[in-house]
């Protein structure tokens, strides 16, 4: 039997405000543990929430970016269970009214082997805010667990996707699209490695053209994009192997581990809590009007479909080079800023694409921490187009400027890589190169036009390759006629 | 001096007759020797009180002194105040230090007043008796073998003993108004969001509301201007302009129109108590006002809703009280699981306990849709009621409680009875208007000591200055609130 993996994913992305969602504490990462935990973070006898409206105004952005209802009236639930990161005994959330409703986003999913790339619609089913939990501590003090409430209250919003996945490449295309976008209307900084950006991902199997759905299971917070790839491939491997053998998926969630490449149950859900929703009474209910989200709206940077479109018209580059500029809004940001320092748009395009990426991708870096600036790229690129340097020598200045041997000018000048573009100095190495390579002259003229080429690269040996190569040409010819 | 009113005292006291040192003195010197057998108190701290009467008097002395400046106040227990043990009557934070003030406690900091105490409770405010209190029970002053009624029982009985000038208290189904009514003092239950909840340790959130607990309504008023006003640090305090509530103390009564819910004057309420506010309105018609009957239909229903929705919000309220980071951890315990199921047997009492579970019962899936749907759509409906009622008259009045103080012991193992001891409070609550219990007159059908009884008044929303007028002119013509019991005689024998 042919089977088919359908799979929905919950996202959990940290919202970028400066204080927690329902306090004044401060939300930055890696203080000593408990030093931002607030009353309220505490969850002292008295204390009550106050909903911080900068992480409203990243729901509203987010909203709005996947093309959403955003919900005039929301309500904030209360989430009853006991865990000792969960001080209040209760996590606030959003439950029946949450305050992004449905919505999509394309994704682009790349070719694999023989199957080309195409792109795809994922429709989300909702987004809501709600509070992070604390942590707890192993081994920080001799045989007792300790609690970091440091991250309690830390504002999150949750994204929820239909099950319209059928692939773990779907999946991670999905995921790394919206990791983009959220760090693209900045309401999240993206970083995975601490927890910013969490995925937990639902996955059931079912026979091909089914259209009844399999027993789920979902693997909880997978925090890259590796792992969910072998966690999903995994996960799908065992649900089809334990249907053939003739077994049943029991509904549970399950943990991957990143050693040993596979996914473990850790409770059923027999086991599963009974949370008890119901409205919290501390809260009145979220009311966000039309002028709200204008106001937002207007707050909002350019989206990644806009400008792609927006690229192809002003620049005139290709729908090709226009996406993969526009795949993160570091890439694009960094093209503008080189356009605006005043490099011309396809040279920058192709730099950006070629050069730089293929230099970050092998050392690892992101574009934050490229040694060469986009008005760097810039004066490089108004160099070659100047004709001060020729497109050979730009690559050992661009090399050089990664290394951080100085600016594009004193590079070109302490390496001689200026392009002698004098006429008489060229007349004069083309004379002797005439002189001295009378057969290939005698060749050329006799109809081998090879001739010509071996040439001009003598003349370019001639002047260590400092000649402009148009004019080596244009007075070659003009002497050979 | 034990028996002036807010406003003789500040006389006195910026006149610098007295020093607010002097005027503490008097109440602690009270406290001492009241306090033992009453036990309205169970957190004194004569060296902070006293700073804060130096203080007082210090700024008296500087010439900006405020109404209440150099005035001692006693504090419910259920209000966080920075350096005081905060409990609220449980043994669950039997030792909390409370690390910071809630907004009440700012608020009479800011006044100058002084705090005097912190006052017996029932446990998280869950009781009509402060029988369920950890640290005992409170006597009434009128009769030590009775309760004060609750939850607010130890401000009451504050209040009444004259063991302070005025107290604070908190209502959450009728803790202000039914032990006023049983003590016989004037208390008020402010409309829902005008006193702060900020610091006020939450019982049932959506019915939780503080006020003033004090001699007559101009007392009441005169803490009011201390107590209101909008907190942004509570999402469901109102953001409303400063009001004065003394402003209408002298206004006539002239053509007021007088509600009285005939579901109030029905089955449940004993003859006594209803004799005394038909005489406290017929007083009313003297000064003016005309009688309309109205009617509460679904009333009935107040009691059902108000125990699935106070408990419901309560298991979740209490949730935080899991022994993990401050208040009760069991000595003892296996794992976590086991630390979580004994610290909270061992931390709560057994009318908080019966609270949780219903609470979390009526939560559950499965039944939520029953119960917690099924009650917010009465509790709708009941706010209806009042609507309706509010287009035939101004104030609704009738009995704060169905009968006088009831003794020790009489209510405490049937919650039911226990219960209805709130038929006429909780539908205020659940409506979020003002109620206020006044002083009407004193039963002595019971055989025993004369006890007090009270006229409760319903306003609507906002309408506390109406209402505190209402009341004042009542009081210029009565002299129940001046009452004071004896209490010497009940002491030795005691």
């Amino acid at each position: 039997m042919e089977w088919e993996v359908v799979i929905g994913l919950e996202t959990h992305a940290q919202l970028q405000t400066k204080t927690k969602i329902f306090s004044g504490a401060s939300t930055a990462f890696g203080a000593e543990p408990n030093t931002q935990a607030c009353e309220v973070s505490i969850a002292l006898p008295g204390v009550l929430p106050v909903l911080n409206s900068e992480a409203v105004n990243c729901a509203i952005k987010f909203g709005l970016a996947v093309n959403a209802h955003i919900a005039p009236r929301s309500v904030f639930a209360r989430k009853n269970y006991f865990y000792p990161d969960l001080p209040k005994g209760y996590q606030i959330s959003q439950y029946e009214l949450p305050v992004v409703g449905k919505g999509a986003i394309t994704i682009q999913v790349p070719a694999v082997g023989k199957n080309a790339a195409y792109e795809k619609v994922i429709n989300i089913t909702r987004a809501h805010l709600e509070e992070d939990a604390g942590k707890s501590v192993h081994g920080a003090v001799e045989g007792m667990s300790g609690i970091d409430l440091n991250r309690a209250g830390t504002p999150l919003l949750e994204i929820v996707t239909e099950p319209d996945m059928r692939s773990a490449a779907e999946a991670v295309a999905y995921a790394k699209k919206l990791h983009e976008l959220v760090q693209w209307i900045g309401i999240c900084d993206g970083n995975m490695q601490e927890g910013s950006f969490r995925c937990d991902v639902n996955v059931s199997v079912r026979p091909k053209g089914s259209d009844k759905l399999g027993t789920r299971r979902e693997i909880k917070n997978l925090n890259s994009f590796k792992f969910m790839t072998q966690a999903i491939e995994f996960e799908t491997r065992w649900q089809i192997e334990t249907l053939e053998d003739g077994g049943a998926i029991s509904q549970a969630t399950v943990l991957f581990n990143p050693d040993t490449g596979e996914t473990r149950a850790m409770r059923s859900k027999e086991e599963a809590n009974d949370y008890r929703y119901f409205p919290d009474p501390d809260l009145l209910p979220l009311e966000i009007t039309e002028a709200d989200k204008a106001r937002v709206k207007a707050q909002m940077p350019e989206l990644p479909e806009a400008m792609k479109a927006r690229f192809e018209a002003q620049y005139g580059l290709t729908s090709y080079d226009a996406a993969s500029l526009t795949a993160s809004r570091e890439l694009a940001d960094y093209f503008v800023a080189a356009v605006t320092a005043g490099a011309e748009a396809k040279p920058a395009a192709n730099w950006v694409m070629g050069a730089i990426s293929a230099k970050l991708n092998a050392e690892e870096k992101t574009l934050a921490d490229s040694p060469v600036s986009a008005a760097q790229l810039a004066s490089l690129l108004k160099r070659i187009a100047d004709n001060t340097i020729s497109n050979n020598a730009a690559k050992q200045v661009f090399e050089a400027m990664w290394n951080d041997e100085g600016e594009v000018d004193a590079i070109i000048e302490a390496k001689g890589l200026k392009q002698v573009s004098d006429t008489g100095a060229i007349e004069a190495i083309i004379d002797e190169v005439l002189a001295a390579n009378a057969a290939m002259v005698e060749e050329f003229k006799a109809g081998k036009e090879k001739a010509f080429n071996a040439l001009v690269g003598q003349a370019m040996k001639a002047s260590k390759g400092k000649a402009n190569p148009a004019q080596v040409n244009e007075i070659l010819k003009k002497k050979l006629s | 001096m034990i028996n002036s009113s807010l406003k003789q005292l500040g006389d006195m006291l910026q006149a610098k007759k007295i020093s607010s040192v002097e005027l503490t003195q008097t109440f602690l010197s009270r406290i001492r020797e009241y306090n033992p057998n009453i036990n309205a108190y169970v957190a004194l701290d004569e060296a902070k009180t006293l700073a804060q009467a130096k203080a007082a008097d210090a700024r008296i002395a500087a010439g900006n002194a405020a109404p209440l400046t150099g005035i001692p106040i006693a504090q419910k227990d259920i209000f966080c105040a920075k350096g005081w043990h905060t409990t609220c009557g449980s043994k669950m934070l039997a030792n909390f230090v409370a690390p910071y003030d809630a907004h009440v406690i700012s608020q009479f900091d800011a006044a100058g007043a002084v705090n005097l105490g912190k006052t017996n409770m029932d446990e998280f405010a869950m009781g009509s008796s402060n029988e369920t209190s950890y640290f005992g029970g409170v006597k009434n002053p009128w009769d030590f073998d009775r309760v004060p009624g609750g939850s607010s029982g130890g401000s009451a009985a504050a209040v009444a003993a004259r063991l302070c000038a005025a107290a604070t208290g908190t209502d959450t189904g009728g803790s202000i108004r039914q032990p006023a009514s049983l003590c016989g003092f004037t208390g008020l239950k402010p409309t829902y969001g005008v006193v702060s909840r900020y610091g006020m340790i939450a019982f049932a959130s959506s019915l939780d509301q503080a006020g003033p607990m004090a001699k007559s309504a101009e007392d009441c008023a005169l803490m009011m201007n201390v107590m209101a006003g909008f907190d942004a640090r509570d999402s469901t305090s109102l953001n409303r302009e400063k009001e004065d509530y003394t402003r209408d103390l002298n206004k006539p009564l002239q053509g007021l129109r007088i509600g009285l819910p005939k579901e109030y004057f029905a089955a449940g309420l004993s003859a006594d108590v209803g004799k005394v506010v038909m005489d406290a309105v017929n007083e009313y018609k003297k000064l003016g006002a005309e009688i309309v009957e109205v009617s509460l239909p679904n009333n009935g229903l107040s009691i059902p809703v108000y125990y699935v929705l106070a408990p419901a919000e309560a298991s979740s309220n209490l949730s935080r009280y899991d022994g993990v980071r401050y208040g009760h951890r069991a000595a003892e315990y296996t794992d976590l699981m086991d630390m979580y199921c004994k610290s909270r047997a061992e931390g709560f009492g057994a009318e908080v306990k019966r609270r949780i579970l219903i609470g979390t019962y009526v939560l559950s899936a499965g039944y939520y849709d029953a119960y917690y749907l099924k009650a917010q759509k009465i509790r709708r409906l009941i706010a209806q009621d009042f609507v309706e009622a509010f287009k035939q008259c101004d104030v609704i009045m009738g009995p704060a409680a169905p009968s006088t103080a009831f003794k020790v012991g009489e209510k405490v193992n049937d919650p039911v009875a226990m219960y209805l001891e709130d038929l006429y409070t909780i539908a205020v609550n659940l409506a979020g208007l003002p109620g206020m219990s006044i002083p009407a007159g004193f039963s002595t059908s019971n055989g025993g000591k004369a006890l007090p009884v009270g006229l409760q008044m319903i306003g609507n929303y906002f309408d506390e200055a109406r209402m505190l007028n209402i009341a004042h002119q009542y009081q210029q013509v009565t002299d129940w609130h001046t009452r004071m019991p004896e209490l010497n005689t009940q002491k030795e024998a005691a």
